[in-house]
């Protein structure tokens, strides 16, 4: 059964919250404020007297900025919601043919990087391409003789987007789908409720938590999107913090630019603590018995293969014909560059982050699960901002700091011993992948955050009371619960650096490339063919952590073992 | 498993880490993409035994790393496209002057800095390019003309978000002044025939499709397409014809790429003979015909592709004058509206 708790009553004696001295608070908040670092430079600018840019800005274009962010954000919110959903509960709890191959093929689009969708897609149906060129030809039309969509629009733009970033809401709904108890579901339908009502009045406010974690992710990436705003010439707060910092040479007025920005991220957070306000989302029971499948016919079953498809054949299907096209017609061109080299940086930092940026989310998720005092809540909180920021005001917010230390620790030996250490940090990897956890500790943390949300603290108390230390709490009793939600975590990151540009383009050392930096040079420069190849294999390389990803959830489930 | 994982990181790291160090080498920040650069580092490297490490990024974004890594800063020199960025290094203070009777021989004095910080490596027009069956090349004439209403919605051209257009409209201001550029603009942007959006090669290929009769976009996009491995391209490129606009007087909007040496180098020497190789013969060809760019060196052949869009007379400013008004272009777009 479901009960809605209140901490204040369940909460025994074996919890302990603030303490002096405790380590757990101590590390947490000390991490977390790490991680916040760059994000607090930037926000540090924000002291800095607004200048008359900021005036300018305010009389002439940010009214544009904020609408047009917010209209994004909107669409893709309701885009994201409308595909993932249903997609994640039929694929969980139906059957109908090809159920098997949707589970994994609707995760694909998610290894597909924003802008490059963007570009495919502008190729194909903008006025010049393939699609409205073979209609002109057909009907003998011109300019003006017709309607056709504007792919370069507010509205492709949100179209884009949802479609790489609805398996982020697909995800977390299916995962939570499967973790829910069926008994629920079997009591709501013998007290008459449909199926239909079983997955609005009981599925979804179950899986509510995890829903609004995929749902922020999705809208935080909407927020740090450049590639596809600045190609389809929308003026959002992100290209305006471009435009302001680099070319009215103001880097105080952007970042009081992406303080509003950050502003739009707290609100959010807000929405989604207010709404959800006191109760807490898990089961009692820990009755787990097979899921029974709504075996789904006729049109039912014509609508969940639709509904399915959509999102796999234009997600994922058609931009990847079109780039092995491309890069088909250019295999000349690439055949002979260092390709092996650029796959195997590509992996290796990819792994590197990922694997850094899961121990840190299960070491902040339970720090603050455990010791859950305002200011842990909030320093985690903080660390968790970077995802909504562009990864170039990201670099940035990382190179400042880091150049600071390292000629602060020159001055200091060239002064004292007469040697010249150089840059330590700087131009490294190290910088590099410190700011790869900056920027996706949002996608690791949110998501082994919404793992725990759903342990019962009654499991803490009794191990806890039983004498168990927390590390032994952590490592015996939460960790295989949600051994899936973590390695979902740790496979998301994986292709959020896969895909990953502005940051790694910065902050890379010499003769240093990977997938991303090449497909992204050639597009940049309008050599969208030359480019395929490097995109289509930042896309095979993510494929293969996608089905694993795939493989994980549905054998998450627990109380039984779903053949994958 | 978790000892397994930690051990498999500090491999990869390790292994991710491993930098070759040589004797004499020469460090680059490039905001010219790899493939635009390094076949010529190759070159010079295969020449000289001076070993060339490369980072390529943004140019704004590698201004910002040389800013912040100050005198520790590992890089010899930056290469960098438009002019505005090289104006930004010089004045951030990043960039030294150098004094070297070869580069000042090679590049003419509008496309150097006065002190030396910074030398053009390769040119590139602005021009005019408008769909042949549609437009009269007798109807063009200048920039300024395609403000008259009888161009209403028949223009296409990028955002102003892109350093082109704000380089195009800052050489405006310098020769026009504020107010009359302004007053230019808010005609032009009220000619647009739909909202900037894409980059040069989707404006030209705009015109060549019919959505619009005039496109501004940089000679190279047009090379590049003329030259594509795809029909398609080279069918839009071929609709369009190049216009040379005020020939009669200032010239023809042109803007470099360009590189020069840094404040905190430390192989100073190899670093300029690095741009003097940049600057000779060989490499200024290369660029014409690897990119179609304009060579900067005078007596250098043309490809054949840019021979074919015919001589020019080009905007004569100092191209450091771009960016100086740089700032006040970015303003002006936002009051009339250009997005």
């Amino acid at each position: 059964m479901t009960t809605v708790s209140f901490p204040d009553q369940t909460d025994p004696a074996c919890h302990r919250t603030w303490r002096f001295g405790d380590v757990w608070s101590w590390g947490v908040v000390a991490t977390a404020l790490t991680l916040a670092l760059p994000v607090l430079v930037i926000a540090g600018f924000v002291f800095v007297p607004a200048t008359e840019v900021w005036l300018h800005l305010k009389e002439t274009v940010l009214k544009d900025y904020i609408f047009t962010s917010l209209g994004l954000m909107i669409g893709v919110g309701v885009g994201v919601l409308a595909m993932g959903i249903p997609a994640a509960w039929m694929v969980s709890l139906c059957e109908f043919p090809g159920r098997r191959l949707f589970e994994w093929a609707l995760l694909l689009p998610l290894a597909i990087p924003a802008y490059i969708i963007a570009y495919t897609y502008t190729g194909m149906l903008d006025f010049a391409g393939p699609v409205q060129t073979g209609l002109r030809e057909l009907f003998d039309w011109s300019y003006g003789d017709y309607w056709f969509p504007e792919v370069r629009s507010l509205g492709g733009a949100v179209v884009m987007l949802t479609l790489v970033l609805y398996p982020y809401v697909y995800l977390l709904a299916r995962a939570a789908f499967l973790e829910q108890s069926v008994c629920v579901l079997e009591v709501s339908r013998t007290l008459g409720a449909g199926p239909w009502a079983g997955f609005y009045r009981v599925a979804i406010p179950l899986a509510r938590p995890a829903i609004i974690t995929g749902l922020s992710l999705a809208l935080m990436e909407t927020l740090a999107d450049y590639g596809t705003a600045q190609y389809f010439g929308l003026t959002t707060f992100t290209t305006g913090i471009f435009r302001t910092w680099f070319g009215l040479g103001d880097p105080a007025a952007a970042a009081q630019l992406s303080a509003i920005l950050m502003g739009f991220v707290f609100l959010l957070i807000l929405l989604e603590r207010g709404s959800r306000r006191r109760a807490r989302f898990h089961h009692t029971s820990s009755r787990y018995s097979r899921l029974p499948r709504y075996r789904l016919s006729g049109w039912r079953r014509a609508g969940a293969l639709v509904a399915c498809a959509i999102p796999v054949v234009f997600g994922f299907l058609l931009p990847a014909l079109q780039l092995g096209w491309w890069a088909a017609i250019t295999l000349d061109d690439w055949w002979h560059t260092d390709f092996l080299r650029l796959v195997w940086n590509s992996l290796g930092l990819a792994a590197t982050a990922a694997l850094i940026a899961v121990l840190l989310a299960v070491f902040m998720a339970y720090g603050k699960r455990m010791r859950s005092s305002f200011m842990v809540t909030a320093a985690v909180r903080l660390a968790g901002m970077g995802y909504a920021i562009p990864g170039t005001v990201i670099a940035v917010g990382v190179m400042l700091p880091f150049a600071w230390i390292d000629n602060g620790i020159d001055g200091w030996m060239r002064e004292h011993f007469g040697v010249s250490t150089g840059l330590i940090l700087s131009g490294t990897l190290v910088a590099l992948v410190f700011s790869y956890c900056v920027r996706f500790l949002a996608v690791s943390l949110n998501t082994v955050e919404a793992a725990l949300t759903k342990i019962k603290p009654s499991m803490d108390d009794a191990a806890r009371c039983l004498g168990m230390p927390p590390r032994s709490v952590l490592a015996r009793v939460h960790l295989p619960i949600m051994r899936g939600s973590v390695l979902t975590a740790g496979l998301l990151v994986f292709v959020d650096v896969l895909k990953e540009l502005p940051a790694t383009l910065i902050l890379r050392p010499f003769n240093f490339n990977t997938l991303a930096v090449r497909a992204f040079e050639l597009a940049g420069d309008e050599r969208l063919a030359q480019s395929a190849s490097a995109a289509l294999a930042i896309v095979l390389a993510g494929i293969l952590p996608v089905i694993l990803l795939s493989r994980t959830i549905s054998r998450s489930r627990p109380g039984h073992d779903t053949p994958a | 498993m978790l000892r397994k994982a930690l051990f498999t990181t500090a491999l990869s790291l390790s292994t991710l880490l491993a930098v070759s160090v040589q004797a004499a080498e020469v460090n680059v920040y490039s905001a010219r993409q790899e493939g635009l650069i390094k076949p010529l580092l190759d070159d010079f490297t295969s020449q000289t035994g001076i070993k060339v490490n490369l980072v390529t990024g943004k140019a704004n974004a590698l201004l910002q790393r040389l800013r912040s890594e100050g005198r520790n800063s590992p890089a010899d020199i930056l290469i960098t496209v438009d002019a505005g960025n090289l104006y930004a290094a010089k004045s951030a203070g990043v960039l030294q002057p150098i004094t070297s009777p070869a580069l000042d021989a090679a590049v003419p004095a509008a496309y150097r800095d006065p002190d030396g910080q910074w030398y053009a490596l390769s040119m590139r027009a602005r021009p005019i390019m408008y769909h042949k069956g549609k437009v009269d090349p007798s109807e063009l004439s200048t920039y300024e003309a395609l403000a008259d209403p009888k161009w209403k919605g028949r223009i296409c051209i990028r955002s102003s978000d892109n350093v082109y257009n704000q380089s195009m409209v800052a050489s405006m201001i310098a020769t026009l002044g504020e107010a009359r550029t302004e007053a230019w603009a808010k005609g032009f942007v009220a000619n647009f025939a739909r909202p900037p959006q894409g980059g040069d090669r989707d404006q030209i290929k705009a015109a060549a499709a019919g959505q619009c009769d005039i496109a501004i976009a940089n000679t190279y996009y047009l090379g590049g397409m003329l030259n594509s491995q795809e029909a398609k391209d080279r069918e839009a490129a071929g609709e369009v014809g190049v216009f040379w606009p005020n020939q009669a007087d200032r010239g023809v909007h042109v803007n470099v790429s360009g590189a020069g040496v840094t404040a905190a180098s430390r192989n100073k020497t190899e670093a300029i003979k690095l741009l003097e190789f940049l600057v000779g013969d060989d490499a200024q060809k290369w660029y014409a015909e690897v990119n179609q760019e304009y060579p900067v060196k005078s007596g250098v052949a043309w490809s054949e592709t840019l021979s074919a869009f015919g001589p020019y007379k080009a905007d004569g400013v100092n191209m450091g004058q771009l960016g100086v008004h740089n700032a006040a272009a970015v303003r002006l777009m936002d009051r009339v509206g250009w997005k």
